[in-house]
């Protein structure tokens, strides 16, 4: 690591000291029960008893499948129907209200009634997840799409590209940095409703794992899950961030 | 001489929320082969409205605008187009942009020679050194010399430029004016070029089409004496002057009923 990035690495570092302190502020300010709230070293300790012990990976590997899962199918689904919608004016018209009413549903609601449709197993929890990644991609690419102005098309024309030519080379260049966006919002969300999805009865991940925690009253489990899953999604973010980066050099951001 | 482009009482007008707005007014003339038309005339008037027509991206309200005798159905490679926006592909670099064209399957460029094609415009624009950046790295002078040279590569026998030279400081002005003369003598071309200075459509054209403030009609059309191939030493011509003091004050005119026109309406009443 070179200068710059070891100093951005400890600036990034700092919020995170900052907060483990204030928590064992709190803890010993005397204003909470000490039984409430376990201590940050209490809680890492758990994390190692849960990954030697009790299988934590098999957990995180559960609820990363699931999301991985379920965003991959949405957005498969989500390009097209976005890309569609945003590309005709007409289309966007007639399918807005109604898309814009399935995304204010949170997913949560949804549950009895996937559960009637589609039982408790992991088809249901891929709905959910499904659900929650689609609308939330459908939106960012039909906005991103309908941005894109017809002068790229219009230069592509006069220098005799045909309909193949011009998606191929002006239309999906266009659209890839929507994509990523889409991908990053989708990914958000769907790590947002991890929990709800696994609330159906399942039997890991880590949904599940401070669902059944809650019931025995286990702080120092939950505080494990609702960390880990904080951290999974933090580095899906940071990869596919990479990945932006690397596919979009030519756009001009302004953070370098 | 043949008729390559017809604007046959041409008339346009766009749909706004106060209404229709008239843009092109009755505008008839015609473009031969080989002619070097200039279009001037003040700003807001009309003149991108009217060579969008013969590009292809909009229709007359009313009139016929022809090319090769045909109705313009559409855009095509045979008329090239310099964007007053550029156009340049950010997500393409500065090489990769002059050789979009001659990827395409419509070009038939070899994919042998399109290196070469590459190299010999990037050396013409100046713009070797940036080969491989994208535009965001380039300067507004360096995207419109990019637009330029990703027109050229493709050849078209016919060029509507608009407002190509407006970025430029004088001396790169004037190289590509000088360039784009030896481009015409060595390669034939047909242009239709839209200019807001006076020397330059003096110095490059063969006819100048003077374009009244909106909604554009023709005010007069000039013939330029000069013949090709001209150098610089016709802008020192007794001729060059008096037809540049007669065409200022035709602009000036058109210039100032612009203005009045664009003057809001709570002021004047
Ligand atoms: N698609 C459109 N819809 C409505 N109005 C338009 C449209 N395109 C152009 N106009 C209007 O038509 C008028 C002429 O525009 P145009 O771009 O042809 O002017 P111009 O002569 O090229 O000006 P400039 O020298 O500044 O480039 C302007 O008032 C503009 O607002
Ligand atoms: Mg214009």
């Amino acid at each position: 690591m070179n200068g710059a990035g070891l100093r951005r690495f400890g600036l990034g570092l700092i919020p995170w000291i900052g907060a483990i302190l204030l928590w064992y502020a709190v803890r010993w300010s005397g204003f909470v029960n000490t039984s409430l709230i376990p201590a940050p070293h209490q809680v890492a300790a758990k994390f190692f008893e849960l990954l030697t012990k009790e299988g934590l990976l098999i957990d995180i590997f559960a609820s990363t499948r699931r999301v991985f899962l379920g965003v991959a199918l949405g957005i498969l689904v989500a390009v097209p129907v976005g890309f569609l919608l945003g590309w005709y004016r007409p289309a966007r018209t007639f399918a807005d209200p109604m898309i814009n009413f399935f995304r204010a549903l949170p997913p949560i609601a949804l549950i009895p009634l996937v559960i009637v449709y589609f039982g408790v197993d992991e088809l249901a929890k891929l709905v959910i997840l499904f659900y929650a990644s689609f609308f939330s991609g459908v939106i960012v690419m039909y906005e991103g799409v309908s941005q894109i102005t017809p002068l790229y098309i219009r230069v592509a024309q006069t220098l005799g590209a045909n309909q193949a030519e011009i998606f191929r080379k002006v239309i999906i260049p266009l659209t890839v940095p929507h994509i990523l966006t889409a991908l990053r919002v989708a990914l958000g969300v769907a790590w947002a409703t991890l929990v709800a999805s696994e609330l159906i009865a399942a039997q890991r991940g880590l949904g599940a794992m401070i669902q059944n925690a809650s019931t025995y009253f286990l702080l120092d489990v939950i505080y494990v899950g609702i960390i880990c899953i904080g951290l999974i999604a933090l580095i899906m973010d940071l990869i596919l961030r990479r990945i932006t980066a690397r596919l979009l050099v030519w756009q001009d951001r302004a953070i370098a | 001489m043949t008729k390559r482009a017809q604007f046959d009482k041409v008339s346009l007008s766009f749909g706004t929320p106060k209404g229709r707005l008239n843009v092109v007014e009755d505008v008839s003339y015609d473009i031969n082969d080989g002619d070097f038309i200039a279009v001037i005339g003040p700003s807001g008037c009309g003149k991108t409205t009217m060579m969008s027509m013969l590009a292809g991206f909009q229709k007359p309200t009313t009139g016929k605008v022809l090319f090769d005798g045909r109705p313009v159905a559409g855009p095509g490679p045979e008329r090239g187009v310099i964007f007053q926006e550029y156009g340049v592909f950010p997500w393409l670099t500065v090489k990769q942009n002059i050789a979009f064209g001659l990827t395409l399957r419509a070009n038939h460029v070899p994919a042998a020679e399109r290196e070469a094609i590459c190299d010999h415009y990037l050396g013409l624009m100046g713009l070797s050194d940036f080969a491989n950046s994208y535009p965001k790295h380039l300067s507004g002078g360096m995207r419109q010399r990019l637009a330029i040279a990703r027109a050229y590569a493709v050849k078209p026998q016919f060029l509507l430029m608009d407002e190509p030279f407006g970025a430029l400081d004088a001396q790169t002005r004037s190289n590509m004016q000088n360039l784009l003369l030896k481009v015409l003598e060595t390669e034939g071309k047909t242009v239709m070029l839209i200019t807001h200075s006076v020397e330059e459509a003096i110095y490059l054209a063969s006819r100048i089409v003077v374009v009244t403030a909106r909604p554009a009609r023709i005010r007069e059309i000039i013939d330029v004496p000069f013949p090709y191939p001209r150098d610089e030493s016709v802008q020192e011509r007794p001729e060059f002057g008096e037809l540049r003091s007669h065409i200022r004050q035709l602009v000036m005119d058109e210039y100032r009923a612009q203005q009045a026109q664009m003057r809001p309406v709570s002021f004047s009443e």
